[in-house]
């Protein structure tokens, strides 16, 4: 096939499978075939067909972030890690869903309606990078963006038996991504491999002079780290990820999968992250009261849907209240509190001093000569749809082994470890800061041997 | 029972930068509605700041002329509030950690050298321009200025009247024209002041309850405002009443106050560092370098030129008004002028004959070297006072230099007593009614026949043997 073959076959078989009569809901927007174009035919994603998080800034396309308040946006720029991915030879195939402005785990709080788990279409795709993760596992794209600030792109990979990147925080450039909680966000990669999902890191990682968060640091060979294997490394497991009540089958599959490393040459020691419990409580804080400043600017007044009122605050209410979703508004409020006068200290303050905790957690362990470590990705496989809907605190826990790498900044893959009752589940290797090449050598010793058993 | 004012001031001050504080565009007053914007200043989703370098530089000078202490590190945060011209729905600014703090600013009050402690000096962006007179029942938004780079100088409670709150201003201001930070432009909005005024009975420690007074776009203005509040609030006090905490806006044409919020409903911004900036640190040798390179400021040079020059405190105050005429001033000196001499003609025939031509030393055409020559030739008898007027004027008008000028239109004083002669026995002949009134006692008249002899020889007769000749002659 030529390289624009590939996307042209792409873009018929979303449209093929989104107009029939089992759709996924995957994508939000599909390119016009004719529009397809390869702007590096060498590149090194040269003729590959990408799906984008509907939260990064695309000239091509709308970019909604799932929210009606941006129902037909088109931004006049292009988000860097898009800029970078199409100058590599990337074609930008579509748009995918997400839960409203990043904020949840299963894709379902979409104004634009659920994605389904191409593994069961009963069943969420995890969230909030669902429509991209969905749109991988069904074939419909090798590759994807999604974004990730508490397990947005690690989760739904595991949800959908595929592999997702979140890189080190200040690795990729957040310019053009849509900010939900700007201290946590990165855009991640999603892939149908290791190699896939690195592949796409190794492009659109790297310094932007228009991120002032993004990190000046030469990026490592992800690619050539991905068969590197992992012989002397010393991996750490941290009891906090396998509590008690621990579904026992995930158990098993993680022991599974240390029994591989242990036999690829890896070390496995038991470690302590003594204060994983404050993650939750901590990030449903600090994600919340940044939103809640983000989240200030869809106002009616530029751009985006303005409900008409006589007077500017009824145009203010009217426009966020009807543009919002409630998990949006939810998340709103919450951090509107945390950063009153009076409770800023109590709630905003403590929890960035469980953030440095969390952190120190981290670093302690590293500093003792653990190379990586190695968690479920999530407590459960993909869980029903609606299922959660009424219980937020249940829906957060399925965040619970994800954020603590945001909150402390450090690189995390999942990679599918097996499956549970025939839904896929994913193991979490999580690396010190910067080193995303140890963690891809990891990963695809995994891949390996994992994919090898099942075969 | 009497009361006393405790006056302090916010002054925001838009820094003289070329681009916004944080992002590319241009910062530019008065073109074409929302012409300078981009995705970082429009707010747009997706869109991050970065520090423009060239601001802080300016905002370090501006602390450092304040004589404050820079912080090394100092923190960006967000203040929060719903406004349409406010692009982010939060403005970027400096709170826990500002830029700089304690200062010191040193002004002449109306009871003598007054003394204004600066609490700090911080960044922040300003927003943009909500206009409501523009479409009929709506408001529009002019989005050019959002992001331009401010630093907003809070100063202690230290003024105690509203004269002094305004002599403090005018030095304020003297300083950052000196320190070439700002335009300070009112009326184009880079130079705004808000003022806090409470009262507490004489010799009283504890503070009263304060109003802020805002949207005050004069000095003049600030003054009228304090004094209308502070009688407000007096005659409050007086009937046993108690000030609310409240923020009053000023209107300059009514001349009038109005209650613009209460405490009740003052925002609360929840303030909280902005995760999209990291924390601005400063290199100390960009700090050292800085203050090494600012210009000496406006009370300094004014003594200098006291203690160097022999001026009168009146004199060094007139030339240190600006930058420009204390240079100019020093530059005539340079090229070896007298310097009481050249204090003379730049705040004398020079300034006339700028505002004559309503031009600046911008646009002057008469170069320090210029009238430093022509001071040369008048202390040394080639040309008289009135005759180098009109050399200057010549020069003002079509360049050149002085001595050239006098040649070329035959300017050079005559001291040559049979020339003089002539024209006095001419003006001894045309004005017979002055020569016999003077003759008969009214001496003051010998001014005017001088007068006529100067006009006689267009201005180069030298007055002083005219004077003389004319006395002898009258006898």
């Amino acid at each position: 096939m030529t390289t624009l073959a590939k996307a042209a076959h792409a873009v018929g078989a979303i449209q093929e499978l989104e107009n029939g009569g089992a759709p996924l809901n995957a994508f939000l927007a599909v390119a016009h075939p004719e529009s397809l174009a390869v702007a590096n035919s060498e590149g090194l994603l040269a003729g590959i067909p990408l799906a984008v998080k509907d939260n990064l800034a695309t000239t091509g396309f709308d970019t909604t972030c799932g929210s009606k308040v941006l129902e037909g946006y088109r931004s006049p720029y292009e988000s860097t890690v898009v800029r970078r991915a199409k100058a590599a030879g990337a074609v930008v195939v579509g748009k995918t869903n997400l839960d409203e402005f990043a904020m949840g785990s299963s894709t379902e709080n979409s104004a634009y309606g659920p994605t389904l788990n191409p593994h069961d279409r009963s069943r969420v795709p995890g969230g909030s990078s669902g429509g991209s993760a969905a749109a991988v596992a069904a074939g419909l794209v090798p590759m994807a963006l999604g974004s990730d600030t508490g397990g947005s792109v690690r989760q739904p990979a595991a949800f959908c038996g595929i592999v997702g990147i979140k890189p080190t925080y200040g690795r990729v450039s957040r310019y053009g991504l849509v900010a939900y909680a700007s201290s946590l966000d990165q855009v991640g990669t999603l892939g149908r491999t290791v190699t896939d999902a690195a592949r796409l890191l190794q492009v659109v990682s790297g310094y932007d002079e228009r991120d002032a968060t993004s990190d000046e640091r030469p990026v490592p060979d992800l690619l050539g780290a991905v068969g590197r294997g992992v012989e002397g490394l010393v991996i750490g497991v941290p009891n906090e990820y396998l509590p008690d009540g621990l579904d026992p089958a995930l158990r098993d599959l993680v022991n599974t999968a240390l029994r591989e490393l242990e036999e690829a040459g890896a070390k496995i020691r038991r470690v302590s992250l003594p204060h994983t419990r404050y993650a939750i409580p901590c990030y449903y804080v600090l994600a919340p009261a940044e939103a809640s400043s983000n989240l200030s600017r869809y106002d009616g007044v530029r751009y985006g849907v303005r409900c008409a009122e006589a007077d500017l605050i009824s145009m203010y209410q009217g426009t966020r209240s009807t543009g919002l979703g409630i998990e949006v508004k939810r998340r709103i409020m919450l951090g509107t509190y945390a950063l009153s006068a009076g409770y800023y200290d109590e709630y905003y303050g403590t929890a960035q001093r469980a953030r440095r905790m969390i952190t120190e957690d981290f670093r302690s362990v590293f500093d003792d000569g653990v190379d990586a470590l190695f968690t479920p990705t999530s407590p459960t496989p993909a869980f029903k749809i609606g299922e959660r809907m009424d219980d937020p605190m249940e829906m957060y826990l399925s965040d619970v082994f994800t954020v603590t790498a945001n909150l402390a900044g450090i690189p995390g893959i999942s990679v599918p470890i097996g499956s549970i009752r025939g839904l896929p589940v994913g193991g979490q290797v999580l690396a010190p800061w910067w080193q995303e090449d140890q963690m891809l050598a990891i990963a695809g010793e995994l891949e390996t041997r994992i994919q090898g058993a099942e075969a | 029972m009497s009361w006393e004012p405790v006056i302090g001031l916010e002054v925001h001050v838009q820094m003289r930068t070329e681009r916004k504080l944080f992002c590319g565009n241009q910062v530019v007053f008065g073109d074409e509605p929302n012409s300078h914007v981009c995705p970082v200043c429009l707010g747009l989703p997706g869109a991050l700041p970065t520090t423009n370098p060239e601001a802080v530089k300016l905002a370090v000078r501006t602390a450092l002329a304040l004589d404050c202490t820079i912080h090394l590190t100092s923190v960006w945060e967000r203040k929060n509030y719903f406004y349409p011209d406010l692009p982010k729905g939060y403005q970027i600014t400096q709170f826990e950690m500002p830029l700089a703090t304690d200062g010191v600013v040193i002004y002449d009050g109306p009871e003598g050298e007054g003394l204004v402690r600066i609490r700090r000096a911080h960044m922040e962006e300003d927003a943009g321009k909500s206009i409501h007179d523009r479409i009929p029942r709506g408001t529009v938004v002019d989005l050019n200025r959002a992001g331009t780079p401010l630093v907003e100088i809070v100063t202690e409670p230290d003024l105690c009247s509203p004269a002094d709150a305004r002599a403090f201003l005018v030095a304020l201001k003297h300083i950052l024209e000196y320190a070439d930070v700002s335009d300070c432009n009112m009326e184009e909005g880079s130079l705004r002041v808000d003022a806090n005024v409470s009262l507490r009975s004489v010799g009283a420690s504890e503070l009263g309850a304060k109003t802020e007074i805002k949207n005050v776009n004069s000095f003049s203005g600030v003054e009228r405002a304090l004094e209308i509040e502070i009688a407000r609030q007096a005659e409050v006090l007086d009937h046993g009443g108690t000030v609310d905490q409240e923020t009053l806006l000023w209107d300059d044409h009514m001349g009038q106050l109005r209650s613009m919020r209460s405490k009740e409903d003052s925002h609360d911004y929840r303030y909280f560092p902005d995760p999209d900036l990291p924390p601005l640190v400063l290199e100390p040798s960009l700090v050292e370098v800085t203050r090494q390179c600012l210009p000496e400021l406006p009370r300094l040079r004014r003594d200098r030129f006291i203690q160097d020059y022999g001026l009168s405190s009146y004199d060094a105050g007139v030339l240190t008004h600006t930058v420009a005429s204390a240079n100019y001033f020093e530059a005539v000196v340079g090229a070896s002028a007298e310097a009481k001499s050249a204090a003379n003609w730049v705040m004398g025939p020079l300034q006339a004959l700028m505002n004559e031509r309503g031009e600046d030393l911008e646009t002057f055409r008469v170069r320090a070297r210029a009238l430093a020559e022509l001071i040369e030739l008048v202390t040394d008898g080639t040309v008289s006072d009135t005759a180098a007027k009109k050399v200057l004027a010549i020069v003002a008008e079509d360049g050149g230099s002085p001595r050239a000028v006098i040649e070329e239109q035959g300017l050079a004083q005559v001291r040559d007593d049979v020339q003089l002669e002539q024209w006095v026995q001419a003006v001894i002949e045309a004005q017979p009614d002055e020569v016999s009134r003077y003759q008969g006692g009214e001496k003051r008249l010998i001014g005017f026949l001088v007068g006529q002899v100067m006009r006689r020889s267009s201005g180069t007769a030298d007055p002083r043997r005219v004077n003389a000749i004319l006395t002898k002659e009258l006898i």
